[in-house]
């Protein structure tokens, strides 16, 4: 049944193209629809995960014999949960994306190619229709944000498609000379897994596919684009970039990367984790100096996605389920972040200048999303009752086993990441007026719609149930690493 | 061999070249004052009916033995083929109806049906005389045709300048197959296969450049791809196409077939560590340089035929590697990418006929013609987009799928991987590629068109066609078994067209095809009489 969130999204976004261009209504509520019923159908698939520890075979067909591929869609507690996150990003970046009228018809259309993409990706379980999932995600991205974005957009859309390509294009070779490398030929992940390659081949693949994923995870120094794209995305695209696009470069690693080169992932171990607490550190850092409001929220991501796979290094339980539980917390809090400024502000104040903010004494104007904002950077800093607190605990907790030096200087990201989400708290919505405000730019704004407040309800709630009560995930996650494919990946760290 | 089984077996062709003659005895007889459109209209329609009677002829023909030697091989494969070269030739029609390049319809039809009758003569013959004559018949019409528009100077450029370089490539390919004839004293590939053998004479090596050179000016592998920019420019937009599509399938099979079933005992090795002379090496030498000089280059283009020619110099260096992997995985990766490939480029270009028609700017289209299509003609440009999705790679198109079963064969043929550096930059050069790609997208979807929008004037015909090409190319994508089942490698038909892997082989599938060539071979008399000095190399492989 899971496998009906991408065929669904396919379908949606088929009629989503034919709707007429001239009724955006039609092609919004095709869009909405769609997504919610993919985040329903998730649910439903969590609900009824029987058997917890095993996983769960959605369709498995001979697709290709030529290249031995075939159509494997399964899911285990990781999926599950990333399938979640997306359909919860998806529904809410629809609601977030609410008043679009330029080509309303194509902006959806595009919105659930690139949902189906990603969903694909989470359930596939065979290296090539990952892979073609993978790069499916890559055009609309570009698209969303060419056309609908705004600074530097065409700029920004290109770094994005080309990085991601070339990400792929890393993946790709590693994974034809597996192919061609592997005993018996196949692309299954849980055969290739079983099949033992050669240390010396492991050591050489392994970077390049781990590299080609974390491109799109953020990984200092390939994170360029991550900021840049954010910035010029439109919202509801910067809220799939943040919270779901980049996850996939992650679980691309973790599904893909660490379970197939397990010796390759020993020799590289202790340089990836470096990167990223670099990462950490340096998005943090050049997020506390941005001036522009969006770069803020951008530059945090980068630090945020440090923490994923500075728990993917890990190898242990702890750090494993931390860094996923990370990327659905993060997703979720992200997005949030990403539509306060660009929806709630932007379209309203038409400036993401700090400094211009400053004056305009937001937290007055807009009082809502004052509030919602200072609940997502309470999230965001980490604070005990989100997700957030829970997903970066059990990273450092995990960390500190192995890479205790790592683990401090992380510790020290999240001081920095209280000090700039502090800064941009103040300065945008609470800054200090100098008298000269009209009241009638206040009034000029638009009252926050029903839409975007359902959608800031549903982040905002997400991130609290997770943070009150993680177990709701971590039941779902911690069997997960009991699978044949992963469980070696903890056996490789001689835990 | 009697007449009448020679004319069976060569039906289709026989009614290809027929439905030429009335095309034109129709138009200059019959229609001589009838109005343009009329006669581009009656012409196409005769074709189309000619070539409809001649994929039925090839679908209903029973496979037969190969005549004299392998003068003449009909097979399913090669039936696809050709029923494949005829689709895209009446698509090329098709598109050239209401275009104004030229007044001579008949002869457009005619030369076209022409070009195309020496394409299916190109894929079904394992003889190198036949191949000459047949890869000339391609071409002569196809210079005649670049220059068929003769109120515009680059057409007459460009087919001066495709017909000097052309003549000068046919010139060293006669000379290398020469030199192939003098050395094994054959002409078929069997024969040739059973006596040549690498390092044997220096002179094989010449022999094997010479032959080389004339096939990469085919395929436009740079570095003798010099005319093509030129000639997909200034050529009518229909013929480009067809140059781009058909000569391609044609020039690619027998390209692959000559080296690898005629030549695998000369093959040598372009592996990383431990290259060694022979074809192989050489062919990688073309590919390497095509795909970076393509995809580079592409990237300065403004007008988008032009860019798609360097985009199709960088798609034959990824043809290539499926040749140079030499195996018969090799083999059918290769047929699946040039025939999505050519349906893929045919596409292409007819999205371009229509802009082109649509502006009619002096000096033809470029790229900021195709700003805001998607206002202009969602559909149109919903076809681009598949069409340039899939010449970029991007799954679930059928582009996507053909270069990764090139990559996959490519990586697995030869020991110990030795040819992954050529994956790798392959896929590098892809890479690259989707950055131009991109910027054709870009002006369809992202800038806005100044001005309100009108629509684009759109045939019946001509759109069924388009769309029918873009739905092939997601079909053949999604659901590719279909295409590679046509080739595949366990059909006994194309072992039998001499598809060999393995030099060791070769003697057991020459007895198997022709047995009385291998006792003459055994015997040293027959052909390798002639050739005395052979006979140890003959032995010593038996």
């Amino acid at each position: 049944m899971l496998a009906w969130t991408i065929y669904l999204s396919f379908l949606g976004a088929a009629m989503a193209a034919l709707a007429p261009k001239d009724r955006p209504t039609i092609a919004r509520w095709i869009a909405l629809t769609t997504s919610v019923l993919g985040l329903g159908i998730g649910l439903a698939g969590i609900l009824h995960q029987t058997n917890r520890s095993a996983l769960q075979t959605i369709v498995d067909v001979p697709w290709i014999p030529a290249i031995h591929a075939r159509y494997l869609l399964a899911a285990d507690g990781i999926s599950l949960t990333l399938v979640l996150l997306t359909g919860i990003a998806a529904v809410a970046g629809i609601l977030f994306s609410w008043n679009i009228t330029h080509r309303a018809n194509q902006f959806f259309a595009f919105y659930l190619t690139l949902i189906g993409g990603v969903y694909g990706v989470f359930l596939s379980f065979d290296a090539f229709l990952f892979f073609v999932f993978y790069e499916i995600a890559i055009i609309p991205k570009y698209f969303l944000v060419a056309i609908w974005g705004s600074t530097n957009k065409e700029y920004g859309a290109m770094k994005l498609a080309l990085y991601s390509f070339v990400g792929s294009a890393l993946v790709l070779v590693g994974l034809i000379a597996t192919y061609a490398h592997a005993g018996s030929p196949t692309f299954s992940l849980l055969e290739l897994a079983r099949q033992p390659l050669p240390t010396s081949f492991q050591v050489w693949v392994f970077p390049l596919v781990f590299v080609g994923f974390a491109i799109l995870a953020g990984l200092w120094p390939f994170h360029t684009w991550a900021p840049t794209g954010h910035v010029a995305a439109p919202t509801a695209a910067s809220m799939l970039l943040a919270g779901v696009v980049m996850k996939l470069g992650a679980y691309g690693a973790l599904r893909v990367a660490m379970p197939l080169f397990p010796e390759g992932l020993a020799a590289w171990r202790d340089p990836l984790a470096l990167l990223s607490v670099i990462g950490i550190l340096a998005g943090a850092g050049i997020a506390l100096i941005q001036k522009d409001f969006k770069f803020v929220v951008g530059y945090s991501s980068v630090s945020h996605m440090g923490f994923v796979l500075l728990g993917l290094m890990t190898l242990s339980v702890t750090g494993l389920s931390g860094a996923v539980l990370q990327m659905f917390s993060h997703g979720i809090i992200a997005s949030l972040l990403f539509a306060v400024v660009g929806r709630m502000i932007y379209d309203r104040a038409h400036t993401r200048e700090l400094s211009a903010l400053e004056s305009l004494q937001l937290s007055r104007a807009l009082p809502f999303a004052a509030i919602t904002f200072v609940l997502a950077s309470l999230a965001s800093m980490g604070l005990p009752g989100f997700s957030g607190f829970v997903a970066e605990l059990q990273v450092l907790m995990g960390a500190w086993k192995t890479f205790p030096l790592y683990a401090a200087l992380a510790g020290i990201g999240i001081l920095i990441g209280v000090a700039y989400t502090l800064r941009v708290l103040v300065k945008a919505f609470f800054g200090q007026s100098n008298g000269t405000i009209e009241a009638a730019t206040h009034e000029n704004y638009a009252p926050i719609s029903i839409p975007e407040r359902i959608g800031a309800l549903l982040l905002l709630g997400t991130s609290l149930l997770v943070g009150i009560y993680p177990r709701v995930l971590l039941d779902l996650i911690l069997p997960s690493f009991e699978t044949p494919l992963m469980k070696p990946l903890l056996k490789g760290a001689g835990l | 061999m009697n007449y009448m089984e020679l004319l069976g077996a060569l039906a289709p062709e026989a009614i290809v070249v027929l439905t030429a003659l009335v095309a034109l005895a129709v138009d200059l007889l019959v229609l001589r004052q009838a109005p343009q459109n009329a006669r581009q209209v009656v012409a196409v329609s005769i074709t189309a009916v000619g070539i409809l009677a001649a994929i039925i002829a090839l679908s209903v023909a029973a496979p037969s033995p190969p005549w004299m030697d392998g003068l003449l091989i009909n097979h399913s494969t090669t039936a696809f083929l050709k029923q494949t070269l005829l689709v895209l030739a009446l698509v090329a029609g098709i598109l050239s109806i209401q275009s104004r390049f030229t007044q001579h319809t008949g002869e457009y039809v005619t030369l076209l049906l022409l070009s195309t009758v020496g394409m299916m003569l190109l894929v079904s013959s394992d003889n190198l005389l036949l191949m000459f004559v047949a890869l000339e018949l391609t071409s002569l019409p196809l210079y005649v045709l670049t220059a068929f528009n003769k109120e515009s100077p680059s057409s007459s450029e460009a087919s001066l300048k495709y017909f000097l370089i052309g003549s000068l490539s046919a010139a060293c390919l006669l000379f290398g197959i020469s030199l192939l004839y003098g050395l094994s004293g054959g002409i078929t590939w069997t024969q040739l296969a059973t006596t040549l053998r690498a390092g044997s004479e220096p002179i094989v090596y010449l022999a094997l450049i010479l032959t080389l050179i004339g096939f990469a000016f085919k395929v436009a592998a740079a570095p003798f791809h010099l005319w093509a920019p030129d000639v997909y420019q200034g050529a009518p937009t229909p013929v480009a196409a067809f140059i781009a599509s058909g000569s391609k399938i044609a020039s690619f099979y027998m390209f692959a077939r000559i080296f690898m079933a005629a030549l695998p005992g000369t093959a040598g090795s372009a592996a990383w560590s431990g290259a060694t002379p022979g074809w192989v090496p050489l062919v990688a030498a073309l590919a390497v340089v095509s795909m970076i000089l393509g995809n580079v280059a592409a990237i300065a283009q403004r007008s988008v035929k032009r860019l798609l020619a360097y985009s199709a110099i960088g798609h034959a260096g990824y043809a290539l590697l499926a040749i140079l992997s030499n195996t018969e995985q090799g083999m059918g990766s290769l047929l699946y990418y040039v025939v999505t490939y050519a349906v893929t480029a045919m596409g292409a270009f007819a999205v371009v006929n229509v802009i082109e028609r649509d502006v009619q700017a002096p000096n033809g289209e470029s790229l900021t013609d195709f700003a805001g299509l998607s206002r202009r003609s969602p559909l149109l440009s919903l076809c681009l987009l598949v069409f340039v999705l899939s010449l970029a790679g991007i799954p679930p198109l059928a582009g996507f799928f053909g270069k990764f079963y090139i990559f996959i064969a490519t990586a697995q043929s030869g020991t110990s991987q030795g040819l992954i550096w050529l994956v790798m930059l392959a896929i590098g050069t892809s890479a690259i590629s989707l950055y131009y790609y991109l910027q054709i997208l870009k002006q369809v979807y992202v800038v806005e068109s100044v001005g309100q929008p009108t629509p684009v004037q759109l045939r019946p015909a001509e759109s069924a066609c388009i769309v029918a090409m873009a739905c092939t190319v997601l079909i053949l994508g999604c659901a590719p078994n279909w295409l590679i089942n046509r080739f595949s490698p366990n059909s006994t038909e194309v072992r039998r067209a001499g598809v060999i892997t393995k030099p060791s082989t070769t003697l057991e599938l020459a007895a198997e095809i022709h047995p009385r060539i291998t006792a003459p071979l055994g015997t040293a008399t027959g052909l390798v009489q002639k050739r005395p000095q052979f006979e140890t190399t003959t032995a010593n492989a038996q």
